[in-house]
């Protein structure tokens, strides 16, 4: 009765999507998730009438069109629209923006440093390189070093000769990239601390690392590797907030014939003479399967749906040392209109923009050392947006919905809870920010939705609300990723996978994890593959 | 007339001579030339308050590789050797690391330290078998560099599939994750985080701190000595080696700029205006000294420049030497374990604390430090009676914000002297005389630009096939003739001796190659 051939876990879009090609392929697919709506971090939801917030994730890029064309998205109501730019306020009351067009680009950068404004294509390039060097191998499954078996010598000489036909020089260069912090990096290019603030932050965003950690290089590529309509390191927002990704992704998953469970949580994943059998649910139904995918992060999967005594305790152990980081928050505002910038010209195109309000790596770092002190930075660093200003389904007419988020913000503060009281304080830190820049703000604000990470935990069930699922640190890269050995979505019980964005390559709305889990799946069951193949750039 | 020498030796520091020494032996007719009076560079025992002399910037001897010691013939006499590490904790509740044993913290504590020991000296010991090579270059079609990849390959898969994912997972890590992951007293944690972080810019948190741990036990597994006579025996008994070897040893003789011709090296002039003839030129100083300022921009290709310019190369140790009247007293500690070394770090935040500051170019107000008392076991250091404290103090960025004044020095000191008094609670009416170096201080004694005591930090991005830059990791620089051996080079800092024996081999090779 209660019994098909695979169950995923969780209704996020890495689930919905191995759901969806898993469904693709003939099988019969069953998706429970504990919330009685769907989408888990890429979510929509009014929560103030006639608002819909995208409530944690909030701009879409990373998508990969592969996904989007297999699943033939566009049928099921997704429209991603860019938008362009960016602006920094600086603390004397000027800015430092953005802008799509390269020419006024280069002035605006010119307006502070001719050398900075030259240097800039040179970054591009450069930065573009490493974006197209990892972009082939977002869609594949990370080969394991320590493996002899030819899938994997083959992935593993294909990296190799990819890398080697960099030649010499960008060989050292790409190490070196790989390795160092985003403050090294844009010193290398540029003198301008306010330009340096407004593209730091790419290395920063949901990491438990400041701009000075090495290693961060590596993660501005999460925030540049995706494209709109093949517009590399392009953003758009998704018509109707996030969910709509997760809706559209739902809405292939049915029209294969899988089959959505909302408020189905899953109390534990059942493992029969040593291989999955399917889940227990909390209301005590239980639901049988060869196949369980989970969709959740890896703490929250082995950690707490699982018996210690079913893993491998060297597994275990290294689950439970998984680093899954809460440093970041969010705060969801309803307008009552538009708020003015008094340092922007009058209609200026960067009201459509990204706005940030820290104007130098030296406040940006110091945030940092906020969270190692273990509570929210004093001086955040904010990515505000108002997707209403190009998507007006998301608030009444002349009606607004801001986004912000927020880095750093932990998940317990000083090793406790949050009370009502501090939660409100973050959010007052923010607004307070903002409103500097900003004097009719503070009025306009009609509504408010606080996400710390806590929160984002509670309400999604991600451990520590960390946007990917664990850190995007080289240790937990790659073939490390989520556990070394265990890195091709198998878990260490047959029959078990993981799809979620503890996996390769890792976290944003890009639904690689699940697309890759979904390929090894349909390979161990010797069924005809439904996953795309990565285009490649060229 | 000008002298002409096979190979000139610029700076006379423990990689200085050891190249020279090794070229010498390989036939070689060397001069080696120091621009101050003695040589030994970072690695000399000087006087600094009247009857009290000190190792003046490096003060242990942790990394000094044995294949230098046996192809230089170098023999040391050590006052003491595998020294106990004594993490001071308060009302004397110390913990103590000796080798693989840990005392003063739970028994858990200790089996796990064990196994830590156990799996790091076993990748230390494959880090140091590529100490002692010179990195092979990507992407040529050389045999040799093929051939040193491919043992690379080799010995990593060599460690066996679990310790091969392990090697490979922590190689970038932090070491705050780890010594949490692993240790419950805070002091064990804390003088952990300590070693990975000593002479860098780095905190426990910061990724990369792994690695600096691994080098440092790369030598002698981390169990430092000190040498009678202080760090200048070491370097005195490699010039002495060096002169026997036939090499031509000139001090108080700086090098001003290295004389290229038709783009490539013939010689060098020192600020004397004396010049001296060699078609290699072998630099023992940090490579932006060398490239930009010795030979200068406008002989080297662009793109290599900037790639030079861009080195990090600020250093954040400081040195503190006092002269004290006699042993200061510590709660816990006996009289005979001050001839070991004594760190303060109490836990893993302390030093990360410690660490914030120098990001903004300020100091800690509560630093870090690395203690020896080199009196206590060598007398000829310090008047009867009376002691030498000798520590590291960390963080004092050189590029300290408004400079490094009297002030600020005088800042820092008592910062440092307010720790210490945490612990020896009569230290501060014991001293007699002071000195603090700061990296300003040992950029001018020693000549390392940014006072660095690595000559460029540390780091992934500057490590093996990127050190000190991308394409001139074979201690051959772009410019013929043109040569590096110092810390700047592979693998780095510490008194290890291997770049130097790195470059005169790859010297050696590549001249009998025609």
């Amino acid at each position: 009765m209660n019994s098909c051939d695979a169950i995923v876990v969780g209704a996020g879009h890495n689930g919905l999507t191995t759901a969806a090609f898993l469904a693709k392929a003939g099988l019969d697919v069953v998706c429970v998730e504990k919330n009685d709506y769907i989408g888990g971090a890429a979510v929509s939801r009014e929560l103030y009438k006639d608002w819909i917030y995208s409530n944690c994730s909030y701009v879409c890029s990373l998508l990969r069109p592969e996904i989007y064309r297999a699943l033939e998205l566009h049928r099921h109501g997704l429209q991603v629209t860019p938008y362009g730019g960016s602006v920094t306020f600086t603390e004397d009351g000027d800015y430092f923006a953005k802008y799509h067009d390269e020419d006024v680009s280069y002035r605006e950068f010119a307006r502070f440093s001719r050398k900075d404004a030259d240097a800039y294509e040179r970054y591009a390039a450069d930065t573009l390189r490493q974006c197209r060097f990892i972009r082939d191998f977002l869609l594949s499954t990370a080969p394991d070093p320590t493996s002899f078996k030819p899938a994997d010598i083959r992935e593993l000489v294909k990296i190799g000769r990819k890398f080697l036909d960099m030649g010499e020089d960008r060989m050292y260069e790409t190490i070196r990239f790989w390795t160092m912090s985003v403050a090294d990096y844009l010193d290398e290019y540029f003198e301008t601390d306010v330009i340096k603030a407004a593209m730091a932050p790419s290395g920063i965003i949901g990491t438990a690392l400041g701009v000075h950690s090495p290693g961060t290089a590596y993660v501005l590529l999460h925030h540049y590797m995706g494209d709109v309509d093949g517009n590399v390191g392009a953003w758009g927002y998704a018509r109707g907030g996030m969910g709509a990704v997760s809706k559209s992704i739902a809405g292939a998953f049915q029209a294969y014939g899988g089959k959505l469970r909302t408020e189905a949580g899953v109390e534990k994943i059942i493992v029969k003479n040593g291989r999955a059998a399917g889940v227990a649910l909390e209301d005590g139904e239980e639901l049988t399967a060869p196949v369980v995918v989970s969709a959740m992060d890896v703490k929250r999967t082995f950690l707490n749906c699982m018996d210690r005594s079913d893993l491998p305790a060297a597994f275990y152990e290294r689950v439970e040392n998984f680093k899954i980081r809460g440093s970041s928050g969010k705060l969801n505002i309803a307008l009552d209109g538009m708020p003015e910038f008094p340092a922007l010209p009058k209609g200026s195109e960067l009201y459509h923009s990204d706005m940030h309000f820290v104007d130098s790596m030296e406040r940006m770092e110091r945030a940092y050392d906020d969270w190692k002190a273990g509570t929210w930075s004093k001086d955040p660093y904010v990515d505000m947006v108002i997707p209403t200003t190009i998507d007006p389904t998301m608030a009444p007419p002349g009606k607004h919905f801001m986004s912000c988020f927020i880095q750093y913000c932990p998940h317990k503060l000083e090793g406790r809870d949050w009370t009502d009281a501090e939660r409100e304080q973050f959010a007052k830190t923010v607004i307070d920010q903002i409103a500097n820049y900003s004097p009719n703000f503070k009025e306009l604000i009609l509504h408010y939705e606080i996400r710390t990470p806590e929160d984002i935990e509670a309400q999604i069930g991600i451990t520590e609300g960390n946007i990917f699922h664990g850190e995007l640190t080289m240790d937990q890269l790659l073939f490390n990723r989520p556990v070394p050995g265990y890195a091709q979505y198998r878990a260490p019980v047959k029959g078990l996978y993981m799809c979620g964005s503890s996996t390769h390559p890792g976290g944003g709305v890009m639904a690689a994890p699940g697309a890759n889990a979904a390929r090894e799946i349909l390979a161990d069951l010797r069924r005809p593959n439904t996953v795309p193949e990565n285009f490649g750039d060229d | 007339m000008t002298e002409r020498f096979d190979a000139i030796v610029v700076g006379g520091g423990h990689n200085g001579l050891v190249c020279a020494s090794l070229l010498a032996k390989g036939g070689k007719r060397v001069l080696l030339l120091e621009a101050n009076e003695q040589v030994g560079g970072a690695a000399v025992t000087r006087e600094f308050a009247d009857g009290f002399s000190v190792s003046a910037c490096a003060h242990l001897l942790v990394q000094l590789q044995p294949k230098v010691q046996k192809e230089t013939g170098l023999d040391v006499e050590l006052a003491t050797s595998k020294m106990t590490t004594i993490a001071l904790g308060d009302d004397g509740e110390h913990v103590r690391i000796s080798g693989d044993r840990v005392t003063g913290a739970r028994d858990a504590d200790a089996r796990q330290y064990r196994a830590f020991h156990k799996r790091m000296t076993r990748f230390a010991d494959l880090l140091a078998t590529y100490c002692n090579v010179t990195p092979p270059r990507l992407g040529t079609k050389d045999f040799a560099d093929l051939a040193t990849l491919a043992r690379l390959g080799f010995d990593v898969r060599r460690l066996g599939k679990t310790e091969m994912r392990e090697f490979l997972r922590i190689i970038g890590m932090n070491i705050h994750d780890e010594v949490t992951e692993r240790f419950a007293s805070p002091l064990l944690r804390g003088a952990v985080s300590l070693d990975a972080v000593l002479g860098t810019h780095l905190g426990p948190r910061s990724p990369n701190s792994m690695l600096t741990y691994l080098y440092r036990l790369a030598g002698n597994h981390g169990r430092p000595a000190v040498p009678k006579g202080g760090m200048g025996a070491v370097t005195q008994a490699l010039a002495s080696a060096a002169r026997s070897a036939g090499v031509t040893i000139r001090t108080g003789t700086p090098v001003a700029r290295i004389v290229v011709d038709n783009g490539r090296v013939t010689g060098v002039e020192t600020s004397a205006g004396e010049r001296f003839e060699s078609l290699t030129v072998v630099s023992n100083a940090d490579p932006k000294r060398t490239l930009l300022d010795l030979v200068g921009a406008r002989h080297l290709e662009a793109g290599f420049v900037h790639r030079v310019h861009h080195l990090r190369s600020t250093g954040n140790a400081a040195k503190l030497h006092l002269a004290l009247d006699g042993l200061p007293s510590i709660a816990g500690l006996s009289k005979k374990e001050f001839g070991e070394r004594i760190v303060i770090a109490p836990g893993e935040h302390y030093v990360e604390r410690a660490f914030n500051p120098a990001k903004y170019g300020e100091s800690s107000p509560e630093p870090v430090l690395e203690i020896s008392v080199p009196s206590f076991r060598d007398p000829t250091l310090a008047p009867t009676g009376k002691h030498v404290l000798s520590a590291v103090v960390q963080y004092a960025p050189y590029a300290r914000k408004g400079g490094w004044t009297d002030a600020a020095k005088a800042e820092f000191e008592a910062a440092a002297i307010r720790v210490l008094e945490r612990y020896a609670p009569d230290i501060a009416g014991r001293i007699l005389a002071s000195e603090l170096l700061t990296p300003a201080d040992l950029e001018s004694e020693f000549h390392m630009t940014g006072g660095h005591w690595h000559h460029g930090e540390l780091a992934l991005d500057q490590f093996l096939f990127v050190r000190p830059v991308g394409g001139a990791q074979q201690y051959r620089m772009p410019l013929d003739g043109l040569w590096l051996c110092g810390a700047g080079t592979h693998p780095g800092g510490g008194v290890s001796g291997a770049p130097g024996r790195n470059a005169a081999r790859a010297i050696l090779k590549r001249e009998n190659a025609g």
